[in-house]
């Protein structure tokens, strides 16, 4: 057992990067986003073009239409009318090419970005030391991406759209008339100096909703969960009040960030009203020095509401970029988290086939941070033997396997396999000689053959068959319902414990390794699979190096030499009869054995 | 349409927070088709007027501002009540409905627990809690905008039938365009949400296994099985986007081509002197700000496949009607263990597997037994009748002489304690995970923690009791839980005390001083004695016991001491000698 509280492994949360570096960042992760940019740009600008037909063909209307010259001109109209309805069409189809232009490189960024830090999460030293996070990691490969894809998808057209609805509405209004252009940026220039404001509340309120969801998704799985403890110790009566607590702050929490929301979107409509009633007047007056057209008032009129629901839009579109871009942040802050173990790739070192020795050479490991958890271990362990390491809860013995079979590197000393440096050694030779079965035999959601092939990705149902045979386990094989084609369930839970370490041992053993490190179970199993477990075991470690992490006597018992280990150093070393005559820490742990074996 | 009638449940159970904020929809509706009137009429007396006669008067001045910016603020208003009125009921909705689920929960027996997964019974107090009620937050948009609807096609009448009729055929193009849109789009949201749930078990499932991926050197074939989700969701997303590029232009450009008619029309209805110019541009300028909002029935409608299964999944469970019933029996609490009887008990989960049958045993107060048998042979179910988690089929389970099911509701947790093989500890502190909300001293807490043998990695912990547990606290070895647990049950003083293989996953040599201390205290000076049941498997825990039952084939085998049992039952001592020795057979030579 791992009784290690395991501490400083933590995941970059990437808080300190700025949203512009976030973005720099993105992009540079994901080049599919920078492809074809200012292409959609520009279609993006010809599409929000189309906004502006209508307020000029109105402008048109009643200036040469209505009052024109000749008094109401049907033909000016109709032709007029027929240009506007094809620069319609035309600005619609670039419309049509930006949006799925902007889709397509935003889901294939994203994808891009996801995998990538999927492939990274593997490398985290985070994922074997400290389970309970887990969870949070897939969140960042899935919905911390999912958001990120929302807004850009959503959020990008919009905010491309009204950035660009904006641009061309001042233009064309300047081409009216710059004094009401400048009437309408004053009425909306307080709006936008308080944008900053409303957006820090908006994001801190949404950051307080985001807090309280998952303090409450935690509490209302309690019943479900914990249904059992809750009902043996009776405390519906507290649960629910926990889970009414959290529901109420997490309600109360929304309310408020709804409440920031709706203030901050009606303001754009305030503006708007204010801008209309001053363009009508101020332009009344300056239709008075003949500056203006009736017809081009009207036109600002209509150019008010081009600017009234991008500013809507756009503030909305700033509040889901905060989350994005928080989001964003978390995916990269895995990528920039640095793996703890550096694979030397093509250029390491490969080992020679055939049992291994295995030095440990003046070891020292430790947690950032954490107090020392191997002192000093150097140990030799010769080709073929098998070796046994005991030790109380927290001694280090487990740490020993995992610097061993490095999933950890030392902080100080070397361990050495053959010889070699464990840490030149390329990954695809290591962990092909070296394999580590661990103590649950963790299965996945699959058949039985897709997980034992695992061990190999070549082997077909024969070889499987075969490896099962040699480690006794043939007819186990057969007696199963559908045999290898049998569904094991999630983590592996249609099979009983034993006979998911059964698959473990066969996955072993098709892998072929030429060091075997075994972390023993502890959870009990039926008799009959505890004796086939054994007889495999025994058939699996022959042949090979192997260290057992000894949770049993009779493990002990039965290794050629074992490594005692005690609060981080390696206190003894022998065959089990010479460390019982010893005494010491073996002698302590080999007395409290023996007295469960026989009261 | 089952869509409306989910609603019709969240408009009876809010009725005055629908009805404010769809009032400040319809308030928001009605302002808009009047921003337009405002805007023709300003054009028609004010701003013709004054561009032909070359003057204005002061009164039309203040007339136009005070009309805009009236009308400006009262949509404010409707905005904020529509807004925050739907996010309010919204909230509720979820709130309450959270609130029933997990009564429910605390409610059902464990025997219904046992029937449904942990991840169904998740989701359906958290996602679909949300699906069902997620059309609150259009529902009073689009009731304003068929509001704001009817307003415009009055008004459009009103002012000119020949206009209005060009105008009118917008309304029911731009409708069609968004069902069409909906029809398409929405079997892929669907897919795109079925897809988001698999590419998130891949990954759980790969972080889960990282030991197995690591150590095999799988990571490549792992990402290749991730890449493969991953990608699926990137061209489902960029199916949806192509849908969404043609819609957006044509829903865009359906009433800007309106508009182009009604100008048209206009001018020769001008001409014809039938209207005035203000009467075009109120009809265009109507066009223009009603079709946007028209898309938000659309938005309802897009919600409503969801809202419905999310609603019936959430009444599978409030509507189940299975139910523990109590007596109002009390037991009195002495300083001695509890009585335990058994008495003819039978019990299955379903009629053609009986699981335990025609059992009958007495435990003695403070005496300690042990139940020892193959796996599948009954000994958890056993415990979950002992606590009454599940009532027998037939006989009895007795306490201090009372049926379990004569006693008062939370009157056995009070005399007696399961502690479960799998610890499950609270999102709370150390401290709060022992004593549960009860007022419980530190120093009692602490004596827990001592007898289980957890006091030692508790002080270590930065808060020692104040320290975080859970999700986003401090991690825990299984042993480790397994102590707190037991602790959890030790602070009770329970008169009763079952532990189903509840030191398992604890080193042999800690479980030993905790199985001393029990002993200790059950054996104890009369001062609160306990009557111990233990499930085990190690022959330390079982030699512990005054009695074993030896169960097989859910009947008791066989029952004695266990040096007795030992001597005189070979497939008892096949058992329990099997767990200690198989794991390497002695005398196996190279």
């Amino acid at each position: 057992m791992s009784d290690v509280v395991a501490a400083g492994t933590s995941v970059d949360s990437g808080a300190d990067i700025s949203a512009w570096q976030t973005l720099k960042r993105g992009i540079e992760v994901s080049p599919e986003l920078r492809q074809g940019f200012w292409g959609t740009v520009a279609l993006a600008l010809l599409g929000t073009a189309g906004r502006v037909v209508v307020p000029i063909a109105v402008q048109q209307t009643l200036d040469k239409g209505l009052n024109g010259p000749d008094g109401v001109d049907l033909g000016f109209v109709g032709v007029m009318a027929a240009v506007a309805a094809v620069a319609l069409v035309l600005t619609g189809v670039s419309s049509y090419f930006m949006t799925a232009r902007l889709f397509t490189t935003a889901e294939r960024g994203l994808a891009t970005l996801r995998i990538k830090a999927f492939r990274h999460v593997h490398d985290l030293p985070l994922l074997t030391q400290n389970t309970e996070r887990r969870g949070a990691l897939v969140s960042r490969v899935t919905s911390d991406v999912d958001q990120v894809s929302q807004f850009l998808v959503f959020g990008g057209i919009i905010g491309i759209i009204s950035v660009g609805q904006i641009v061309v509405a001042t233009a064309i209004m300047l081409f009216y008339s710059w004094q009401l252009t400048l009437v309408v940026w004053v009425c909306f220039l307080p709006l936008f100096a308080s944008l900053g404001y409303f957006q820090r509340r908006l994001s801190e309120a949404y950051g307080v909703v985001r807090g309280m969801v998952g303090q409450m998704l935690s509490v209302v799985s309690e019943p479900v969960v914990g249904a059992l403890v809750v009902r043996t110790h009776a405390i519906e009566d507290r649960t629910q009040a926990r889970i009414d607590d959290s529901i109420a702050r997490y309600q109360a929490a929304s309310t408020k960030a709804q409440g920031f929301t709706a203030f901050s979107f009606s303001l754009g409509g305030l503006s708007g009203g204010l801008a209309n009633a001053l363009v009508i007047l101020i332009g009344i007056w300056l239709g008075f020095a003949g500056d203006i057209t009736s017809g081009e008032v009207l036109a600002f009129a209509f150019l008010v509401t081009l600017f009234v629901s991008p500013v809507q839009m756009g503030t909305q579109v700033l509040t889901d970029g905060q989350n994005a871009i928080a989001g964003w942040r978390r995916v990269i802050g895995i990528l920039d988290t640095r793996a703890d173990l550096d694979d030397p790739g093509p250029d390491g070192a490969t080992l020679p086939e055939g049992p291994m020795t295995v030095e440990f050479d003046r070891v020292d490991f430790a947690y950032p941070g954490g107090p020392p958890v191997l002192v000093g271990v150097s140990e030799l362990i010769q080709a073929g033997s098998r070796v046994a390491v005991v030790g109380e809860t927290g001694s280090g013995k487990t740490t020993f396997a995992k610097v061993l079979t490095r999933l950890m590197d030392p902080t100080a000393g070397e361990v050495r396999l053959d010889g070699v440096d464990v840490r030149s050694i390329g990954f695809d030779s290591l962990r092909r000689r070296v394999v580590l079965v661990p103590q649950e035999g963790f299965l996945f959601d699959s058949t039985l053959f897709a997980n034992v092939r695992y061990g190999d990705l070549n082997a077909t149902a024969d070889d499987v068959r075969a490896a099962a045979t040699e480690l006794g386990l043939g007819d186990w094989l057969e007696g199963l319902p559908h045999g290898l084609e049998t569904r094991v369930g999630q983590r592996g839970e249609s099979l009983s414990a034993g006979e998911r370490q059964l698959v473990a041992l066969i996955r072993a053993h098709l892998a072929d390794p030429d060091l075997l490190v075994l972390d023993e179970a502890t959870s009990a199993v039926d008799p009959a699979l505890e004796m086939r477990i054994g007889r495999a075991l025994e058939r699996l470690m022959s042949g090979r190096t192997s260290v057992t992490i000894a949770h049993r006597l009779s493990t002990a018992e039965n290794a050629d030499e074992v490594i005692v280990f005690d609060r981080g150093r390696v206190v003894q070393r022998g065959s089990h009869q010479d460390l019982v005559a010893e005494g010491g820490v073996y002698g302590r742990l080999h007395g409290s054995w023996a007295a469960q074996q026989t009261s | 349409m089952d869509g409306f009638r989910v609603l019709g449940v969240a408009i009876r159970r809010e009725p005055w927070i629908f009805t404010l904020s769809t009032l400040g929809s319809v308030l928001f509706g009605a302002l808009t088709v009047a921003d337009a009137w405002v805007l023709g009429w300003s054009t028609d007396h004010v701003l013709l007027p004054a561009f032909d006669e070359g003057a204005t008067s002061a009164g039309l001045v203040v007339a136009v501002l005070a009309l805009f910016v009236g009308v400006a603020i009262l949509r404010a208003v409707g905005i904020v009540a529509r807004r925050l009125g739907a996010g309010i009921m919204q909230y509720r909705m979820q709130a309450a409905y959270r609130r029933e689920v997990t009564a429910q929960y605390l409610r059902l027996p464990m025997a219904w627990h046992q029937r449904h997964p942990t991840g169904q019974l998740l989701s359906n107090a958290n996602s679909d809690v949300e699906a069902a009620w997620a059309p609150i937050a259009p529902l009073p948009m689009a009731v304003g905008t068929i509001a704001m609807l009817v307003i415009a096609v009055v008004q459009m009448l009103l002012v000119d039938l020949k206009m209005a009729s060009v105008g009118l055929l917008v309304f029911p193009l731009v409708t069609i365009a968004t069902l069409i849109y909906q029809h398409w789009s929405s079997p892929l949201f669907t897919q795109i949400q079925a897809l988001r749930a698999e590419l998130s078990e891949v990954a759980h499932e790969s972080f889960d296994g990282a030991m197995v991926v690591k150590t095999l050197g799988r990571e490549s074939e792992e990402t290749e099985r991730f890449a493969a989700k991953a990608n699926q969701l990137r061209d489902l997303g960029i199916r949806v986007g192509r849908i969404r590029a043609m819609f957006d232009p044509i829903l865009e450009a359906i009433p800007s081509l309106g508009v182009l008619g009604v100008l048209g029309v206009g001018v020769w209805q001008v001409e014809q002197g039938n209207a005035g110019a203000g009467d075009v541009v109120t009809i265009a300028y109507l066009l223009t700000i009603v079709a946007f909002p028209i898309r938000s029935i659309g938005w309802l409608f897009g919600e409503f496949p969801r809202s419905v299964v999310g609603f019936r999944r959430v009444h599978r469970v409030l509507d189940e009607k299975v139910t523990t019933e109590y007596g109002d029996a009390r037991l009195t609490s002495t300083e001695v263990g509890a009585r335990l009887e058994v008495a003819s008990l039978a019990f299955s989960y379903d009629l053609d597997r009986t699981l335990l049958a025609d059992l009958s045993f007495v435990v003695e107060p403070g005496s300690t037994v042990a139940i020892v048998g193959e796996t599948a042979s009954g000994k958890s179910t056993l415990t979950t009748l002992l606590t009454r988690l599940v009532d027998p089929l037939v006989g009895q389970v007795l306490v201090d002489g009372t049926d379990l099911r004569d006693l008062a509701p939370g009157e056995l947790a009070r005399q007696a304690a399961l502690v479960p093989q799998t610890a499950f500890l609270f999102d709370d502190t150390v401290r709060g995970n022992v004593t549960l909300g009860e007022d419980v001293s530190d120093e009692d807490v602490w004596h827990a923690l001592r007898t289980a043998q957890a006091d030692g990695f508790v002080a270590a912990l930065p808060d020692a009791l104040d320290a975080k547990l859970g999700e986003r606290g401090t991690s825990l070895s299984g042993g480790q839980r397994q102590r707190l647990s037991l602790a959890r049950a030790l602070v009770r003083r329970p008169r009763l005390l079952i532990m189903d293989d509840a030191t398992s996953a604890v080193d042999p040599e800690v479980e030993a001083r905790i199985l001393e201390g029990l002993r200790q205290q059950s054996r104890g000076s009369g001062s609160n004695g306990s009557t111990l049941v233990l499930i085990a498997y190690r022959k330390a825990t079982i030699g512990l016991a005054d009695e074993v039952l030896f169960l097989s084939g859910g009947r008791i085998a066989d029952r004695g001491t266990h040096d007795d049992l030992l001597v005189r039952n070979p497939a008892y001592a096949d058992l329990v000698n099997a767990y200690e020795q198989s794991a390497v057979p002695a005398e196996v030579s190279e």
